[in-house]
């Protein structure tokens, strides 16, 4: 019996180690810790409420918009503005959120996922006139390859032209993802970190130079993804074909709904959203959303059994290091006490499940595309697919919002800070469900919850000993290579983990499995 | 060319980091990021980044190892670049980077090895410049800027801080194209917090759109209406940084462009005594026409407000 253990992760946010136990090349077991402890909720506390948006933000870099949504969501129901809010502030949220997801899709599957389906110093062997491959065969002549030497090597599987073309993608969508956050900032002020998302709307007043600078730069976007992004996912998905048949997970689904449609419901779970709220199974059967039905277990984590079984608004964290049973400082939250997995599939499946023609449309082409049926989109490929189908069906939705904006008008209601309240934000960042709860007493924050997404994906046993959907994931995956774990970090990857995110109250790792070793 | 070009190896450390920092730094427009890592950002210099756990290629112990081989092989040779703050307690348990022999390493003993035989190293992001968000009152980890850590450990190799939250990418890849060109900065190169004044020389206030309407008394009341932001709590009078001419994300816009509160995320107090970001600042002594805004802004701390939330 052999462990693999990748201690650092990388290409993804944050500090993240997987530990598996491999018993005739297959894994038996998995583990993942998180490797940095920063305590944001701590940090917030005795605060202006309205600064949330602003510090939660610092949580993660790659994904601050989302938690600057979920902040303004939680501190609008908490000022009871939440019906409230002008048209032009929720339209203008909601381009600011979806050019956030298309950056961050598009640096994801570029940018943290590509390298470990394409080989780049294939290169050396380039013949054409690309400037870009050229410069890169430079590179690779001058000898000092970082960062993308050291890799695992041995299943780069992409025939010479292709990989050529996925390589120049690699360069171009660099340069998609950069334009893509100057679109973020033309009404966020900038990013990452942007300032213009507040309870009651947004700062910004929108005007006819900006809206028409934010379509075309859009408009430059729907083509890469239509022409570039979305042929390259089924390339690498014909190609890596068994990659459409592992990673599965756990097969539950779940998604809070994003990009509200509508700003006089009150009640984020029944507002009308582009992507819909709701709970799917793996039969794709679509249950209404009730967040009553979140609650964080404890067993595994190194928290108090004292805090087990809490709902967000009640959620206690008290640190206990010893606690013999726990390997994790990810806490396990479940929805009805059962395992489910949050992010764009879940997204997709959701609206494809509630007969969103569109999402259908898309979907199905896709499938028809693979060969592939909609279970088979429970997979590492296929999670790469729904976060391709998703930046579409988003793009394709903003020029419509853009028109939607009344130049000159206002996009921001005034509020007072209440001395006593509390609110709920849900939103689905670009990596899955978001939920803020915030308590708020003598006009400051008392307590501040960020239940996220890789929280749900990369979370311990629970209390009845169901693994996490990145354990469920890796366990029973054959290995063909141990020093070059390829299957592993792959499907890790496609969860597009954030690290930053999920350990809000986390500390060292440094521990074996069935055993806690904190130094 | 190609045996002409000089090498300059580069280690870049993610620690109590959000990787907003490194999200930024992809933002740079013209050197773009490509033509950073890939090519001759300067004729005959090419940066060699060996170690960035974002975007290597590689993952787990080979990539530690690459990045021991570079400390032990080209010792006062590599620059090393550290993103967030150092956490310290528990003597670094609540932050680690990688293993060895079967132990984690925590990162704060990786910044002390690596930085003591950096040729020099730049702290990128007000985390690592000054502490940030990440040494924010209470401080759960008790993180410390890269600067607190090298006084501790005597580490005496040369500090650029390069803050904001996020820095602008151009405030890196400028700084690291001065190095480049002209060796590191003398001390006349840097302000009193070992920011280059290339950036970092300026008041916000000073080079505010918005200026006219402070000196004119029209303060705007709530979001979205003309005036000077002071009175929603802007903190450009007090914050060091080019943003107004510089502009971010291309130029596209920058947060007072939005119509949105300066909140002095490049300055050493960021954020405890820049904060409540949206409350006014007070204690104060702000500058009227024809008056330098230096005047009576300088000389520490006491000008921050003084309604610190805790």
């Amino acid at each position: 019996m052999g462990r693999i253990i990748i201690d650092p992760v990388t290409r993804i946010e944050g500090h993240l180690k997987i530990e598996a136990v491999v018993e005739d090349g297959e894994v038996k077991e998995a583990r993942s810790s998180g490797t940095l402890f920063r305590g944001i909720e701590l940090i917030l506390r005795n605060r202006d409420p309205r600064d949330a948006q602003r510090i939660t933000q610092r949580i993660c870099g790659v994904c601050p918009t989302s938690h600057s949504m979920a902040a303004a969501l939680a501190l609008d129901s908490a000022f009871g503005i939440a019906d409230k809010i002008p048209d032009n502030g929720r339209v203008m949220r909601n381009l600011i959120l979806g050019a956030a997801h298309i950056a961050d899709h598009i640096l994801h599957f570029y940018h943290l996922t590509a390298l470990d389906y394409v080989d780049v110093t294939q290169i050396a062997r380039y013949e054409g006139s690309s400037s870009a491959l050229n410069s890169i065969r430079k590179f690779i002549e001058r000898g000092e390859l970082g960062p993308f030497i050291p890799r695992y090597e041995g299943d780069y599987r992409l025939p010479d032209r292709a990989n050529q073309e996925a390589i120049a993608h690699y360069v171009e969508a660099l340069n998609m993802r950069r334009k893509a956050q100057e679109m973020l900032a033309i009404f966020g002020g900038k990013m990452p970190h942007n300032c213009a998302i507040m309870p009651g709307g947004v700062t910004e007043i929108p005007t006819v130079d900006k809206i028409t600078s934010f379509l075309w730069r859009l408009n430059e976007l729907r083509g890469f993804i239509d022409n570039t992004y979305i042929p390259d996912v089924l390339a690498i998905a014909k190609v890596y074909t068994d990659y459409l048949e592992i990673g599965g997970g756990c097969g539950n689904l779940l998604s809070y709904g994003s990009y509200d449609l509508d700003g006089r419901e009150a009640d984020l779970t029944k507002r009308e959203r582009l992507f819909k709220q709701g709970a799917v199974s793996a039969e794709l059967n679509l249950d209404e959303f009730n967040p009553s039905n979140i609650a964080e277990q404890v067993k595994h984590s190194w928290y108090a059994d004292s805090s087990n079984g809490r709902r967000p608004t009640e959620g206690e964290t008290i640190p206990q290091a010893e606690k013999a049973e726990a390997y994790s400082w990810i806490k396990s939250p479940r929805y009805g006490a059962k395992v489910y997995e949050v992010g764009p599939l879940a997204r997709v499946m959701a609206s494809y499940a509630s007969g969103s023609p569109k999402v259908q449309e898309l979907v199905d082409h896709v499938l028809s595309e693979l060969k592939a049926t909609p279970t088979s989109l429970f997979s590492v490929l296929g999670r790469h697919a729904a976060r391709a189908l998703e930046t579409k069906f988003v793009a394709d939705a903003m020029p419509g919002w853009l028109l939607e904006l009344k130049p000159g008008e206002p996009a921001y209601i005034k509020s007072t800070v209440p001395e006593e309240a509390t609110g709920m934000g849900l939103v689905e960042a670009a990596r899955g469900a978001l939920g803020h709860w915030i308590e708020i007493k003598q006009g400051r924050i008392a307590n501040y919850q960020c239940v996220v997404p890789t929280t749900w994906n990369a979370s311990p046993r629970d209390d009845s000993e169901q693994p996490g959907p990145i354990e469920q994931a890796i366990t029973g995956v054959k290995i063909r290579d141990e020093t070059n774990p390829f299957e592993i970090v792959r499907i890790v990857r496609s969860f597009d983990p954030c690290l930053a995110c999920a350990v809000h109250l986390v500390t060292s790792k440094g521990r074996k499995l069935g055993e806690v070793d904190i130094l | 060319m190609g045996g002409s070009v000089i090498e300059y190896p580069v280690i870049w450390l993610q620690c109590a980091t959000c990787t907003g920092c490194s999200v930024s730094v992809l933002n740079s427009v013209s050197p773009s990021i490509k033509n950073v890592l890939i090519d001759e950002v300067i004729p005959g210099k090419h940066i060699n980044l060996r170690f960035q756990a974002t975007i290597m290629a590689g993952a787990g112990d080979m990539v530690i190892e690459e990045m021991e081989e570079t400390w032990q092989n080209k010792k006062g040779s590599y620059v090393l670049v550290v993103e967030g703050a150092i956490p310290t307690a528990g003597d670094g348990a609540y932050g680690s980077i990688g293993e060895k022999d079967g132990k984690i390493v925590s990162m704060l003993s990786r910044v002390e090895s690596l930085g003591r035989d950096a040729s020099a190293t730049i702290a990128l992001g007000t985390c690592a410049a000054f502490g940030g968000i990440a040494a924010a009152t209470p401080n759960p980890s008790q993180c410390l800027s890269v600067g607190r850590i090298f006084k501790l450990y005597n580490i005496a190799t040369p500090l650029i801080n390069i803050p904001g939250c996020p820095p602008h990418p151009d405030w890196f890849v400028g700084t690291l194209a001065s190095v480049l060109l002209q060796g590191l900065p003398e001390p006349r190169d840097l302000d009193e917090h070992k920011r280059p004044k290339a950036f970092f020389a300026q008041l916000i206030h000073e080079n505010c759109p918005r200026r006219a309407y402070f000196d004119e008394g029209k303060f705007a009341k709530r979001f979205g209406e003309p005036g000077c932001l002071n009175e929603l709590g802007c903190k450009g009078p007090v914050t060091y940084a080019d943003c107004p001419l510089r502009r971010w994300n291309g130029g596209v816009s920058w947060c007072i462009g939005a119509a949105s509160p300066c909140i002095g995320c490049t300055e050493p107090g960021f954020p405890d005594l820049l904060s409540p970001f949206y409350q006014k600042l007070t204690e104060v002594a702000l500058p009227s026409i024809g008056q330098s805004p230096r005047g009576g802004l300088t000389g520490g701390k006491n000008y921050y407000r003084s309604g610190n939330p805790h």
